[in-house]
């Protein structure tokens, strides 16, 4: 079993992540997390999905596949090492006049931001990669986790390339 | 990073004429959409109309380019497009109204889907305001549709539907066929608009591969001439990409044995000394074992389907593989190949030609003698036969050989599914293409009588038969009434055994002649010991003279070739044959399903001597 990120570069058409997401789970894929937003570019959305993969169905099937659909313009694997991945969670934890010091010295520890303070409970928000917020999550569980919310991860590769530059060449010459 | 762009392309539909845009017209959307079938070159549109897609029957009827045939049943509709196409090259047309009209449409579509067939179906949908409102007639067909689909449309907007309809059909019949749906709401229909053509199209993630890579097809032309055992291995993109003409020269050219599969049949001639016949389930035992003891496999727009491999992991053990085919994610899906080749079959095989050429200029042919001793002795040994009935009924192999051999030149076959499919497969002969039509992936019973209703109604010259069975023909017979009405005058025989006849077979073979409902015609008398105690409920012949055809019924051999003979000089109207069969006749070769090709027997406890030990 292995984890890959996929970059997914779409036409910001009606139904496209439907498109996409019955695409994964009708070829046996499970998807992990999925964050969609535009571009630089308003007609291009892209979509990160992170997706395990098992030896017996390898991704190179579902990355074919989601060639295919006519509004994917483009698909780009990001591997770990040269890419930065980020992901964001909403974190409320129990808190009283005891425990606020120590859960703000964990926060400050893991360079998270406590954005809501209330007599019973503190409200975190944390961004990095899934290994650094799960042992944050890890370090405040046994204060009382009241209420946790995750974005899915989105993910860009290193170095001054971009992947939206030849797509974005093919949609100016169809204006 | 792994980078897959698709690229872009924008391709303009093909004026009709001249290369010049149309001038601008003022109308509705209704008539934008007729107007774009026009000029798209649709002639023959096969439907029903109903509430949402009524505006675009009134300008449909002043429209004397298109013709529309209605049809009894949606589902009609959608294989006689299937049928068209594939019996013309050309994209098939149907249109039905939103909801049921729709949904009825999704199993010809699914088809579509599973033997890339060029298809384009128009359906109404509710007004754009009344839409996720549950409202009467209200269907999400484009959400439906979206796995069995190659692309969908939601038309917004009036001003789009020459765009819709152009893409549709840019879709629908270039790279690996298939089916494409355009869903309109009614208001889109009744809305002004304006239209003129071609349209600018607009598919920058549609690029579809058809030169194959130079490096590959030398690669492949190597391992042809280095092997000793090659089998080409046909698939339909061979029939789809026109390159039949090629295939034969690259065959005689190198000396290698052909293999056509069931969506491939007439892409070969069945006469021709190198072709093996069928490979799979129910394959020659020269080619699947053929395919078996290769030791290299071209694989030529086909895909490696689990009807033809048996289990995957036994089948070919020893062979390398050379798969071509434009669908990318076919290539190494099921079976990994040594050579992939992203590539249009018949700039495949042009280029193979030359490469060929090529090598055995530089000294380099393959040496297939000892390969085609052992072809021939399987060949010869195992030809594909039949009994006849003990009791002196029909038997079901010789009424459709018969039917073959009368049949005149160019006459386009269909079937339905089951044993009377295998049947038209095994003994009809198959030497153009184009002249045999079923439904090979989905597997869909009451394919053919819709099926030929839709060949004959693209290809009127041509005598078109359907081959039906009698559990099929109850699916879609009401189509008869659509060809009676609309002088499309098909021809169906009915292989009538009384029952499910593939699926008794496998009671027969696997569930201890337990016949758990696949009689069709029991009666009263029906018991234990004498399941198929039949009656004649339904009388076919009944059934097809209320639907305006000519009918005959046949039981004897005695009678077969008067019959079909009188069958083939109808041509005013359609003609069905009720034959009477023996109902305990099997399909044989067959490979059990799930199991290795290895185990392929030849008939009903004879498996093939291929002088290994019978233990291994």
């Amino acid at each position: 079993m292995s984890k890959h990120t996929l970059s997914v570069l779409v036409e910001n058409t009606p139904g496209i992540l439907a498109r996409i997401a019955a695409l994964f789970s009708r070829r046996g894929f499970n998807i992990d997390s999925l964050a969609v937003g535009v571009t630089e570019h308003p007609e291009i959305s892209r979509i990160t999905i992170v997706v395990t993969v098992v030896e017996e169905l390898p991704l190179e099937q579902v990355t074919k596949q989601l060639n295919k659909l006519v509004n994917v313009l483009k698909i780009v694997e990001l591997e770990p090492a040269s890419a930065v991945q980020r992901e964001l969670v909403l974190v409320k934890v129990r808190a009283d006049n005891e425990t606020r010091s120590q859960i703000v010295e964990i926060v400050q520890l893991f360079r998270a931001k406590t954005v809501d303070v209330s007599p019973e409970a503190v409200t975190i928000e944390a961004t990095g990669s899934t290994d650094k917020l799960s042992a944050m999550l890890k370090m405040l569980e046994p204060f009382g986790i009241k209420e946790l919310v995750q974005s899915g991860t989105i993910a860009i590769g290193r170095g001054s390339r971009s992947i939206t530059d030849r797509s974005l060449r093919a949609l100016d010459r169809s204006a | 990073m792994t980078e897959q762009a698709t690229g872009a392309h924008h391709p303009q539909p093909r004026p009709r004429s001249g290369g010049q845009s149309t001038p601008v017209e003022h109308v509705t959307g209704a008539q934008s959409l007729i107007r774009s079938l026009e000029e798209v070159g649709a002639d023959t549109v096969f439907g029903i109309p109903g509430g949402t897609i009524l505006p675009a029957y009134d300008p449909l009827m002043d429209s004397t380019k298109v013709r529309h045939v209605l049809v009894r049943h949606e589902q009609g509709a959608g294989h006689a497009a299937t049928g068209y196409a594939q019996a013309t090259g050309k994209v098939g047309v149907c249109m039905a109204t939103s909801g049921p009209g729709a949904t009825n449409l999704v199993t010809p579509i699914a088809d579509a889907h599973m033997d890339s067939v060029p298809l384009v179906a128009i359906t109404g949908q509710v007004a754009s305001k009344a839409i996720g409102t549950d409202a009467f007639q209200e269907a999400d067909i484009v959400g439906i549709t979206m796995p069995i689909t190659k692309h969908s449309f939601l038309v917004t907007k009036a001003e789009d539907i020459p765009r819709a309809i152009a893409q549709a059909f840019h879709i629908a019949s270039t790279g690996r066929p298939g089916p494409v749906l355009v869903d309109i709401p009614k208001d889109i229909l009744q809305a002004r608009t304006t239209f003129s053509w071609p349209p600018v199209m607009d598919l920058p993630g549609y690029r579809p591969v058809t030169k194959p890579h130079a490096k590959q097809i030398r690669e492949a032309a190597k391992l042809i001439t280095a092997a000793k055992r090659p089998v080409l291995y046909v698939g339909g993109g061979v029939l789809k990409a026109h390159a039949t003409t090629e295939l034969k020269v690259l065959a005689e050219l190198t000396g290698a044995p052909v293999t056509t599969t069931l969506m491939a049949l007439g892409a070969f001639p069945d006469s021709h000394p190198l072709h093996l016949g069928m490979p799979g389930m129910h394959g020659s035992v020269a080619a699947v074992t053929g395919l078996q003891k290769a030791d290299l496999i071209i694989a030529l727009g086909a895909r490696f389907d689990d009807r033809v491999t048996g289990k995957l992991d036994s089948f070919a053990p020893h062979a390398k593989i050379v798969h071509a085919d434009i669908d990318p994610a076919e290539i190494g899906k099921n079976r990994a190949a040594d050579v992939p080749i992203v590539g249009d079959a018949r700039e495949v095989l042009a280029d193979l030609i030359q490469a060929v050429q090529k090598e055995h200029s530089e000294g380099s042919q393959g040496d297939y003698t000892a390969w085609w001793k052992d072809l021939n002795r399987w060949r010869e040994s195992y030809p594909l036969g039949y009994d006849q009935p003990d009791d002196g009924s029909l038997s079901p192999q010789q009424v459709i050989e018969r039917i073959g051999q009368l049949a005149p030149e160019d006459t386009i076959f269909t079937a339905g599914v089951g044993q009377h499919q295998m049947w038209a497969a095994h003994f009809i002969q198959y030497e153009k293409p184009a002249t045999w039509l079923n439904s090979g992936g989905a597997g869909t019973m009451g394919y053919a009588v819709p099926a030929a209703m839709g060949a004959k109604a693209g290809a009127p010259a041509q005598t078109v038969w359907a081959v039906d069975g009698d559990g099929c023909f109850q699916m879609t017979n009401q189509e008869l009434t659509t060809c009676a009405l609309n002088n499309i005058p098909i021809k169906v025989a009915i292989i009538n055994n009384g029952a499910l006849g593939m699926v008794r077979q496998w009671q027969t073979l696997f569930y201890n002649q337990r016949y758990s409902n696949t009689v069709l015609h029991s009666g009263p008398d029906a018991d234990g010991k004498q399941p198929s105690a039949g009656t004649r409920v339904p009388d076919f012949v009944k059934l097809s003279e209320a639907m305006g055809c000519y009918a005959i019924r046949c039981e004897s051999p005695a009678d077969l070739d008067k019959v079909i003979e009188e069958a083939n000089s109808i041509n005013d109207r359609p003609v069905v044959v009720d034959f009477i069969v023996h109902e305990d006749a099997m399909v044989w070769p067959m490979v059990a399903a799930g199991t290795s090709n290895d185990t392929i027997m030849a008939a009903r406890d004879v498996r093939p001597d291929f002088g290994d030990n019978e233990d291994d």
